[in-house]
């Protein structure tokens, strides 16, 4: 077998893997944030709660009514989307003629409710999530071996970010997205309901975050504090991206994905902190990020 | 002072047969006595706490095109947004086909059949010209259709699939005034819609909007030129300080004509 500066094949595409299945959950979580960033402006903070309500979703499923992941994929994301629409409705909406200060403190502090509730019922150890024999097999490539489920989660984040970058560039609903993230006044005035609009997107996003979560359930525990721990590094890997840009929170988030697993391979001690470090640079060189446009 | 050459007549009438000349010329000359279908009466509003209209009062009738002259930041744009319904906060009453819309937001009035074309235009920087064109939606049946829209404008046509700002500014403005075209509204403002174009554009904007008149289409038009506006309109209402302070119909304008140099200050 051959080596790569001393590293061994396996090592080095075995971290290169893991980065891709960290990148497939910073692409699905940071393309939520940039979406609703992008048309609600604000931060949301309760992005990574959500994604923790996702995993959960898909636990009690299986736990209470034993409904199993296959199902779990495509229930729990609408549910977790439908609890974000009721959090715009009830309060997001009254925050949007004040300072993005407000919405960005309203929804930490959401974020740390429903995080300390779960915390409350389950505890902090971690629940197993069994994985689906679909997802437990793999396939040796010769240089590798590959496990089905690590192979799904990319193939299914990489499907769902593609899907979203195609509604929302390539069809009517995404330009009215895009033209109300520019100019929400004049398309109201074409008689376009803005504020529905806002609200699905909202939804959307935050559904997105709940598909995380059940993607993440087999993979990690499943603990109220998945979210927390997670979502500092995809803040980050929005701010490297530029807030607001679709295509670039996909491809930064599956770029530092694989950054992160290179580190790990060539320098560990540095992997922790790694994408922290390039955000630091990037916002030194082009302030808006990577894909931004500056404002 | 300019003129623009005769109306090109298209090979296809845009909604039934075309008007022949003698119809054209026999038609009554629209007046405040025409149905109206915009009433503004004591229009007040305000962005946050200055108060910028202080009462302005004008009527619209079914098919007529009048202007709203004045010097600048007499308040004509703000008028139109108060009419729109994206001004914040506006007080008085605006009635659009009887109906008062005073209270209803932005959304509700475009459904009732107004269309907006700003001054700023508010091309869609992240939309195609294709994308910026279709993105109103119908309202009432009876729009243009696309291809008519390409015949007032066939600019739009050769670059559709280039983004929306990256159109010249005469094309732009085409666009801002072609995508409402499509939606089915009756009653069309338009802010400046010449502001700051080559004369030949100024020609072709135009004969659009006399065009827009012919097919029965009720526009309020705010111009700084009134030679331009002249050609065009059956009216003309000098707004002063946020209100209207004098209507000139068209053919006195004439007579007219040092009092309104007066009042715009030129
Ligand atoms: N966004 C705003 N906030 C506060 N005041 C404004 C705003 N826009 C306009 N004004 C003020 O309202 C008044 C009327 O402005 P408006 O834009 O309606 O004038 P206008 O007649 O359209 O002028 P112009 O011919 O220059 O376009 C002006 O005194 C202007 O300074
Ligand atoms: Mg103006």
């Amino acid at each position: 077998m051959f080596e790569l500066l001393g590293i061994p094949p396996q090592v080095l595409f075995g971290q290169l893997l893991l980065g891709l299945i960290n990148g497939s959950f910073y692409a699905v979580l940071s393309l939520g944030l940039a979406v609703i960033f992008g048309l609600l402006n604000i931060i949301n903070f309760t992005h990574g709660a959500q994604y923790m309500l996702g995993a959960f979703g898909a636990w009690m499923l299986l736990n209470y009514l034993g409904v199993g992941y296959w199902w779990a994929v495509f229930i729990v994301p609408p549910i977790v989307g439908v609890t974000g629409i009721v959090l715009e409705r009830v309060m997001i909406r009254r925050l949007y003629h004040l300072d993005h200060l407000y919405g960005l403190l309203l929804t930490f502090g959401l974020a740390l409710i429903i995080v300390g509730f779960f915390r409350q019922f389950f505890g902090v150890s971690g629940l197993p999530y069994p994985p689906p024999p679909l997802l437990t097999g793999g396939y040796n490539l010769g240089f590798m071996y590959l496990p089905n489920s690590r192979a799904w989660v990319i193939v299914a984040s990489l499907i769902v970010c593609l899907a979203t970058w195609f509604i929302i560039e390539k069809t009517r609903l995404g330009a009215y997205l895009r033209a109300a993230t520019e100019n929400p006044t004049m398309v109201g005035a074409f008689g376009i309901n803005v504020p529905l609009l806002v609200t699905l997107t909202y939804g959307f996003g935050v559904a997105l975050a709940g598909f995380a979560g059940v993607l993440a359930a087999p993979i990690y525990a499943v603990n109220p504090n998945m979210g927390a721990d997670l979502i500092i590094v995809v803040f980050a890997v929005v701010v490297i991206g530029g807030m607001g840009s679709i295509l670039g929170s996909i491809l930064t988030g599956f770029g530092l994905g694989l950054i992160e697993g290179l580190t790990r391979v060539f320098y560990p001690e540095g992997s922790a902190v790694v994408i922290f470090v390039i955000m630091a640079l990037v916002l030194l060189v082009k302030p808006a990020g990577l894909f931004g446009r500056s404002v | 002072m300019l003129r623009f050459p005769k109306i090109r007549a298209l090979s296809k009438p845009i909604s039934g047969p075309a008007m022949s000349e003698v119809e054209l010329a026999s038609r009554p000359a629209a007046g405040p006595s025409a149905r109206p279908l915009l009433r503004v009466d004591g229009l007040q509003g305000w962005y946050g706490e200055s108060h910028v209209l202080h009462g302005v009062s004008f009527e619209v009738g079914e098919g007529e095109v009048v202007t709203l002259l004045g010097r600048n930041g007499a308040g004509k744009t703000t008028t139109l947004k108060a009419v729109m319904g994206i001004l914040s906060r506006r007080s008085g009453s605006v009635t659009y086909d009887g109906r008062e819309t005073i209270k209803l937001p932005s959304r509700l009035i475009a459904q009732m059949g107004i269309a907006y074309c700003p001054e700023e235009r508010a091309i869609f920087s992240s939309l195609s010209v294709e994308e910026n064109l279709m993105l109103p939606p119908q309202v009432r049946p009876g729009g243009l259709t696309v291809e008519q829209i390409f015949e007032l404008f066939p600019n739009l046509k050769e670059r559709l699939s280039s983004q929306g700002t990256k159109l010249s500014g005469g094309e732009q403005q085409m666009l801002a005034i072609g995508r409402i075209l499509r939606t089915g509204a009756k009653l069309l403002l338009l802010d400046e819609p010449t502001e700051g174009l080559a004369p030949v554009i100024v020609q072709q904007i135009g004969r659009t909007i006399a065009r827009l008149k012919d097919e029965g289409f009720t526009i309020v038009l705010v111009e700084q030129n009134f030679h331009f506006a002249a050609l065009v309109a059956d009216r003309h209402y000098v707004v002063e300080q946020g209100r209207v302070i004098d209507t000139i119909p068209n053919r006195e304008l004439d007579a007219n004509i040092d009092k309104l140099h007066a009042y715009l200050g030129v």
